[in-house]
């Protein structure tokens, strides 16, 4: 009896394998969203703050367009860096060396600098020099030259950890290398990194209110100036939280949906 | 089969693999490749099978000279069946997708004659029941086995094995050597590379003894292991043979 009482509240495991009864986790969800909805109300109740809902939602409008301006960005940034990943990651393997260490320098440059500055040096220093005034597409491409570093090394893991012994029984019955590509080590890559890719395009999405900066009327620029209308600083902010996590929540529950559908041992 | 190797000579990193390999043999059917670890054997395999270029010396096949240029040896490896020691199956297809790949990608059949006569072949080896199975789902000597259908399917010139049940333990071993012995018995033509001495004795009709990338001994298997020459196979069989 103690024992069963005992599942309720914890998990059993063996190594990596963990047994969850769907009462206890349900049991679990409850309660710990019950502990936070404590937490924030009490924190909420405690604040001495005269808010106004009214005043926000006449601006809804810009909320929705700025959320749609989000939602299009880092769907063609999320496209281009894959394009761009890819490509880095590929040039890692070039025979050409010139190449390999562009792409080489491409990634630890753009890994080991803020996005910050990258948004305000491609802004107006690198797109002004080549006459690219739209700040929509510098926003895009930026993301995307940004996002594009961490795919590529991730890609780059997934690609090297298709084991030798698998690209010599490729070649054992004759694929050529394009062939080995394509039948043998992709499909791999992609059910290995579809994981991390799914993190990297959330933290994609969140990244994109960094635009704001260079005035691209995004999500998070939109909800500041809502605020700065309205001086409705909580109302104007909490929903821009919420839009965010609509977009990121989804591609976290997908994560963990392929992470389980493609966990084969090889 | 017919082989011919003049002074075959592989280096990898400065370490000598093949120290000057030079045979002659016609009219063997199967050869098995013994001797210790690192003695050279698997090079030797890895070498017929396409694999490996040598630095230096020549290797001739039933008379015609192993291609050196990367397309003619994508073509000359299509023609032969290399099973390896483990991990020969793609992770990512089912046993069936494993052995259609290359009859569909490197020998031009139709996706549905190459599922038909693959599921033929699986059904013939008793392995029909494991068609739609990931290699993780089967046993260390399924995988074998069905790499060695994977193999034959092409209908290759000749099979190479390179130790291919030595990542098994010895109830999956004796599955996947009597499935060898049953492609010996069918008059197919094959070098396997080998610990199992019994094995070695009971399949192969020569033998060729491989010690620091040289030839030590070569003749007909049962001479080699009846009644060795060199000190060094004595040495070698009395070794494996004492347990």
């Amino acid at each position: 009896m103690s024992r069963r009482r005992f599942q309720i509240l914890f998990a059993r495991s063996r190594g990596n394998h963990e047994e969850i009864p769907r009462f206890g986790r349900a049991v679990g969800v409850t309660s710990a969203l019950f502990l936070l909805a404590l937490v924030l109300s009490f924190a909420f109740s405690r604040l001495n703050y005269g808010w106004n809902w009214e005043a926000v939602y006449q601006y809804r409008r810009m909320f929705v367009s700025g959320w749609l301006i989000t939602l299009a960005i880092s769907a063609a940034s999320l496209a281009a860096s894959l394009v761009i990943g890819l490509a880095a990651a590929l040039s890692h393997r070039s025979p050409f060396l010139p190449l390999r260490y562009l792409g080489k320098i491409y990634v630890e440059f753009i890994r080991g600098t803020p996005l910050l500055v990258q948004i305000l040096v491609f802004f107006y220093v690198v797109a002004d020099a080549f006459g690219i005034g739209n700040r929509y597409l510098v926003g895009t491409l930026t993301l995307a030259f940004f996002a594009g570093a961490y795919i590529s090394e991730i890609i780059r893991a997934g690609i090297e950890s298709v084991g030798e012994s698998q690209l010599d029984s490729a070649r054992a019955i004759g694929l050529t290398p394009y062939q080995t590509y394509r039948y043998v080590v992709f499909p791999q890559v992609m059910r290995r990194i579809l994981p991390p890719l799914a993190g990297q395009f959330a933290s994609l999405i969140k990244d994109s209110s960094l635009l704001s900066i260079i005035a691209v009327s995004e999500f998070t620029l939109n909800a500041q100036e809502v605020n700065a209308f309205t001086y409705s600083t909580m109302e104007s902010y909490l929903p821009l939280a919420l839009g965010y996590l609509a977009l990121t929540l989804p591609i976290s529950m997908l994560s963990k949906y392929l992470e389980t559908r493609y966990r084969y041992a090889s | 089969m017919r082989l011919r190797l003049d002074g075959v000579v592989k280096r990898f990193d400065g370490v000598t693999a093949l120290d000057g390999i030079t045979l002659s043999l016609s009219g063997a059917r199967s050869i098995a490749l013994i001797g210790p670890s690192g003695g050279g054997k698997s090079t030797l395999l890895r070498v017929l099978a396409g694999l490996e270029l040598p630095d230096m010396g020549g290797v001739e096949i039933d008379g015609v000279p192993l291609p050196t240029d990367g397309e003619s040896l994508i073509r000359y490896r299509r023609g032969i069946g290399t099973v390896f020691q483990s991990y020969n199956l793609f992770p990512h297809l089912t046993a069936l997708e494993n052995v259609t790949l290359p009859l569909v990608q490197a020998h031009g059949y139709a996706k549905e004659a190459a599922n038909r006569y693959a599921m033929e072949l699986l059904d013939r080896f008793q392995l029909s029941s494991h068609a739609g199975k990931r290699p993780y789902e089967l046993s260390g000597g399924q995988q074998q086995r069905v790499a060695i259908v994977r193999a034959v399917a092409i209908k290759p010139r000749f099979l190479l094995f390179d130790e291919p049940t030595s990542a098994l333990d010895p109830e999956m071993t004796a599955e996947v050597l009597d499935l060898i012995a049953e492609l010996r018995a069918q008059e197919r033509e094959l070098i396997i590379v080998t610990h199992e001495m019994g094995f070695a004795k009971r399949v192969a009709d020569h033998g060729i003894f491989l010690g620091s990338g040289r030839i030590v001994e070569e003749g007909p298997a049962a001479a080699l292991f009846e009644t060795p020459q060199s000190p060094e196979l004595k040495a070698f069989l009395g070794k494996v043979l004492k347990y």
